[in-house]
């Protein structure tokens, strides 16, 4: 039924997880679990981010924003109620969709870099309201406050997924749904009026495309995911602080996303190592973490001169350049051999 | 049938079009008229894209400029553009289907037959699962006009669907669009510069002139109009 492209395709797919949920949590320390984990978690937000450009053509500055939120209210939902953690996912993440839709209400009227700045701004608003309403604090009820010098408690995990390489491959299932969630609906009757409406929203209402509804479906598709991702964030860290939702955060988030490529979603992943695992790294090798913006300011360059479709793209159609250059030679041994005999 | 009746467009002091009043039959019926005559703006007002002044348009006895404008594809208005408009990212037969998927349907044919015989009856050769974007000029614009046909449309408006196609690409295209209205039922609008492609397909045809209605009636007396040539060659001497 697939051919083999798809084929070859899914084998990857099912390696790559097989390693990333068997293998590869043992072989990791504590602290390169959790950078692990938040490359999952960006790469969720990443794949939110990277529909609404490459798929509906949508520019938001403000989804970091909206992964605030989410965790926000994860958090509380987390010490106001005892509900299953999945549950707390999933009413995070409807939340989210509601409010992250509101806030993308401007993306009917407006396009690109106006789109942008709005975002932006509002981007900016969400964190004077969480800042000035003391983000998360730790108090009894959904909205309760402690004055208590302590201030939050932890954020409580999953119990299936209590230890940090536990939670990571929870996080990681949870990711596979999402990018499942997206890529079902990219592969439906919205996915193709999403393309109608990236292409040109005349023709797209010449083909009966409700513009306005599909536009709001794709916001609160990416504010959704975003939400579960924040719902992820919350028991990741335990304790949330502002400072881990900067506003230029979401402008990182955009380089990385277009780096990494809008047009698929492995671009996704590649967006969530670009933001998460490059800055430990760095960290690691002793470079100064600000490095990341000078990175990623030339890569952006790179990928727009040299790549459009990002690096998701490049890379595997380089690496196999590369392969088809190293064979040539062996290949033309094997075929000068075969003549002489 | 299409009743128009005093179909005026203002843009400040400009009117593209100016009280024009046309009887569209049936079959397949031609607009024509010089550069900047209204025919695009006439189009862009059935699809809503433009909010006329005054006048209406009664479609099959409905009030076509009362509905909002993506629910004009629904009730079975369809057009192509005068650049054409397939959507480069999907397939040939997704192209087709997003347009099935927004349109009424009274239960007869499945979406997959509607597609594949829209695709049969404009003759492309193209492999339904290519993408549009691997595709040339003129199987874009069949992919379009397959768009224009699925299912059960009932007005289709064709924007110039020949410009930049070959002679013997345009012959193609003419035969598909001349057979549009016994395959589908639908009743077809063409505009287009090509007299040629006019005359082949279109039985009457109404012509526009500075946004007036200047003649309408059976195609070949219209291209021997007098006020049709004036009209298309100026009436001004040289100095």
């Amino acid at each position: 039924m697939l051919d083999r492209a798809a084929r070859v395709q899914a084998g990857v797919i099912l390696g790559l997880l097989a390693f990333v949920l068997l293998v590869l949590p043992s072989m990791l320390s504590s602290y390169w679990t959790d950078v692990m984990t938040s490359v999952v978690i960006y790469s969720i937000v990443a794949l939110g981010l990277g529909m609404l450009m490459g798929r509906v053509g949508l520019v938001s500055l403000g989804q970091i924003a909206i992964l605030a939120m989410g965790a926000w209210i994860a958090a509380r939902l987390t010490y106001a109620t005892s509900l299953p953690y999945p549950v707390v996912l999933l009413a995070s993440g409807a939340m989210t969709a509601v409010l992250g839709t509101l806030v993308g209400l401007p993306a009917l009227r407006l396009s690109g870099l106006f789109l942008a700045l709005i975002t932006l701004m509002l981007a900016g608003a969400i964190t004077v309201v969480l800042t000035t309403t003391q983000f998360p604090n730790g108090g009894p009820g959904f909205l309760g406050h402690t004055d208590s010098s302590l201030g939050s408690n932890a954020v409580r995990r999953p119990a299936i997924a209590s230890s940090d390489a536990a939670y990571f491959r929870y996080a990681v299932v949870v990711a596979v749904l999402m990018f499942g969630a997206v890529l079902l609906h990219l592969r439906s009757k919205a996915g193709r009026a999403w393309a109608a409406i990236r292409q040109s929203e005349a023709s797209a209402l010449a083909a009966g495309v409700d513009i306005t509804r599909y536009k709001l479906w794709a916001l609160g598709l990416a504010s959704f995911i975003s939400g579960i991702a924040g719902g992820i964030l919350a028991g990741s860290v335990g304790k949330l602080y502002i400072v881990q939702f900067p506003i230029s955060g979401n402008i990182l988030l955009l380089a990385a996303v277009l780096m990494g490529g809008i047009y698929t979603l492995w671009g996704a992943v590649v967006a969530g190592i670009l933001i998460k695992l490059l800055p430990a790294l760095l960290d690691d090798w002793g470079l100064p973490p600000d490095l990341l913006t000078i990175l990623f300011g030339v890569g952006i360059l790179q990928v727009l001169i040299t790549a459009p479709e990002g690096i998701a793209v490049q890379l595997p159609r380089d690496l196999g350049r590369l392969f088809g250059l190293l064979s040539k030679p062996f290949q033309q041994r094997e075929a000068a051999r075969k003549e002489a005999s | 049938m299409i009743e128009i009746t005093d179909l005026t467009v203002r843009f400040g002091g400009v009117k593209p079009l100016d009280a024009m009043s046309v009887t569209f039959d049936a079959g397949t019926c031609g607009l024509i008229g010089p550069n900047g005559a209204g025919k695009t703006t006439f189009f862009n007002v059935m699809s809503g894209f433009v909010k006329p002044a005054a006048g209406r348009v009664q479609a099959f006895g409905d009030d076509l400029l009362r509905m909002p404008h993506f629910r004009r594809a629904r009730w079975g208005l369809r057009r192509t553009f005068q650049t054409e408009q397939a959507i480069e990212e999907l397939s040939v037969l997704d192209n087709v289907a997003m347009v099935w998927e927004h349109a009424k349907h009274d239960g007869r044919g499945k979406r997959a037959d509607d597609v594949l015989d829209a695709l049969a009856f404009v003759g492309l050769e193209a492999a339904p699962r290519d993408k549009v974007g691997t595709l040339d000029a003129r199987e874009r614009r069949l992919v379009e006009v397959a768009r224009a046909v699925v299912g059960q449309p009932k007005v289709v408006l064709l924007d110039e669907p020949a410009a930049g196609l070959s002679d013997a690409e345009t012959k193609h295209l003419a035969a598909v669009i001349r057979s549009i209205p016994e395959h589908t039922g639908a009743l077809v609008i063409l505009v287009d510069h090509d007299m040629t492609l006019v005359s082949a397909c279109c039985e009457n045809t109404a012509v526009l002139d500075f946004g007036k209605l200047i003649a309408a009636g059976p195609t070949a007396a219209i291209l021997r109009d007098e006020r049709v040539i004036k009209a298309y060659l100026g009436t001004e001497e040289v100095q």
